[in-house]
């Protein structure tokens, strides 16, 4: 389970609390009558699924029940950022990235984990 | 190929089994094919089967970036049913299910097709009525399936708990007999074999770095891990990762991949009959002929690659499945994983020709992709052979989410998630 920070409410809560609400940053169309069925299909249907860093939105429906974006690693779901709706898309911090990545090619060992129980 | 059969192992019992030969051949790329298969799953591997054997097309190429099906082949719960609600779903899983029928004998490699009966619970008046409608559409369409009250589903199953104050008590039950089970591993293995008698090279360990296009657009062949590799057509079965795959040819396609998880007990003797499966709870349950519950759990909520999932999605099954089942109470779980499904927004696959000339796409085949495994690689063939989809395929075009002829089996609720 996913411990997600929501920065309305300054904490790290679990997963049990939030939703996933899809790709963030996406524009709804100013004349949705007037675009063409492909630019529909595009706005409506398409989404990135990016291997690696998304940017999301979601919402802390049994918390304060507000959306927020997120940009995330979708390799080891790890939480790079939160930040508020309404902001542009954030840059993930250098230092986030390369423990991410430092993350994903340590082999966890039994060493490794008993270390970490100790 | 040397046959397998009862005299096959008469003759190696006499020779300390030491006759037996490699069931396919690991060789080196060459430098161009006709047809090059990305992803060697059941899909993939049965379509490059089905090219050799009806469309006379050998100089195939299957892909892997892992190893023969180590994807969602070998991670499923091996159900097989085909009572879906739309036509272009009944086509597709019915040609799948008959293939299925005789598919140990096509491919002389026991693929444990076992017909043992595939029961969907229902729990409330919605369940029902959606059942019913399905049962009717299904039987219209030739395809067998049935109501029990809860009485006769109960004698079907006898562990099944019935009884009116159970926290997921049921009003009646959906039966397709003919649905069932199969050995996920003989399905990839049997057509990794029939393939590779037939020229087909397999490249395992081999992962796709790239598609190459010629200057009018057309695909000229794949950048892999082991060099360039030509052809003029591609077919990309990549389950989870066909987005990734896809957009290496500048493809999007409207998928999200997200984990599904399924985990078996260890092996108890047979007390189960059948696969039960209950859409409202998300639990799928059936004993393995090694005598292990396997158990489905429902999708996670995210997109992710990661090949696990969340602990309170199997809880939340297990937890389903201890109410249904309450002699499962003291069963101790052996092993869970994951696997990355890959979901079209109308949970119907996307199976057809693509913008780019010469690249063909199987996928969004989601959380059920294993019951169409024959079906799927027989039309897939049959599209990258023609260029154009089998008249039972016709429906699952990716150009649908642009006309906005969905196959709206999200809403039909004939799948779990």
């Amino acid at each position: 389970m996913l411990l997600i920070h929501c920065p309305y409410c300054e904490e790290d809560r679990s997963e049990l609390e939030f939703r996933w609400a899809g790709e963030a940053h996406i524009a709804r169309p100013e004349n949705i009558a007037a675009i063409s069925d492909e630019e529909f299909a595009e706005f409506f249907f398409l989404r990135n699924n990016e291997k690696g860093l998304t940017y999301e939105r979601w919402r802390h429906i049994h918390g304060c029940g507000r959306f927020f974006n997120a940009a995330r690693d979708t390799v080891s779901d790890r939480f790079l950022l939160t930040y508020k709706a309404g902001l542009p898309k954030q840059p993930v911090p250098v230092a986030e990235k390369f423990a991410a990545i430092a993350e994903e090619k340590s082999v966890e060992t039994w060493e490794q984990t008993e270390g970490d129980a100790r | 190929m040397r046959k397998y059969s009862v005299f096959a192992i008469a003759r190696e019992a006499m020779r300390a089994h030491k006759g037996w030969e490699a069931q396919w051949t690991s060789p080196e790329p060459r430098s161009s094919y006709d047809v090059i298969i990305v992803g060697a799953g059941g899909h993939g591997l049965g379509a490059a089967y089905y090219l050799a054997k009806e469309h006379g097309i050998t100089n195939i190429a299957v892909i892997e970036k892992g190893w023969l099906g180590g994807g969602n082949t070998g991670r499923n719960t091996t159900i097989i049913r085909s009572n879906y609600l739309y036509e272009e779903s009944m086509d597709i899983y019915e040609h799948s299910l008959k293939l299925w029928e005789g598919l140990s004998q096509e491919l002389n490699y026991n693929t444990m097709y076992s017909p043992r009966g595939v029961m969907m619970l229902s729990h409330n008046i919605h369940d029902q009525q959606s059942f019913k409608r399905h049962i009717n559409a299904n039987r219209l369409y030739g395809i067998d399936n049935e109501w029990l009250t809860p009485e006769q589903a109960k004698a079907f199953v006898p562990v099944l708990d019935i009884s009116k104050t159970a926290r997921y008590a049921i009003n009646g039950a959906a039966l397709q007999r003919r649905g069932g089970t199969a050995r996920h591993d003989a399905v990839a293995w049997g057509y990794a074999r029939a393939a590779a008698d037939r020229g087909v090279h397999i490249i395992q360990n081999c992962e796709v770095t790239g598609i190459r296009r010629g200057p009018g657009g057309e695909v000229q062949g794949v950048e892999t891990s082991k060099g360039f590799i030509g052809a003029r057509k591609i077919g990309v079965s990549a389950a989870g990762h066909s987005s990734v795959v896809m957009e290496m040819a500048g493809v999007r396609v409207p998928l999200h991949s997200t984990p599904l998880q399924a985990l078996v007990s260890e092996p108890l003797k047979p007390i189960f009959p059948c696969v039960v499966m209950s859409n409202t709870v998300h639990a799928y349950i059936s004993q393995s002929d090694k005598g292990e519950l396997v158990i489905g759990a429902g999708t996670d909520q995210y997109n992710s690659y990661s090949q696990t999932g969340g602990l309170q999605i199997i809880t939340h099954t297990l937890d389903a499945i201890c109410e249904l089942f309450p002699m499962f109470r003291r069963v101790k779980m052996m092993r869970q994983w994951g696997g990355i499904t890959d979901n079209t927004p109308d949970r119907s696959p996307i199976q057809g020709v693509t913008p780019v000339p010469g690249l063909f796409v199987n996928c969004g085949w989601g959380t059920g992709g294993f019951k169409a495994t024959p079906g799927s690689a027989n039309l897939f063939a049959h599209l990258i052979a023609r260029g154009e989809p089998h008249k039972l395929a016709a429906g699952l075009t990716l150009d649908r989410f642009r006309t906005g002829r969905l196959i709206d089996e999200a809403a039909a609720a004939a799948v779990a998630h």
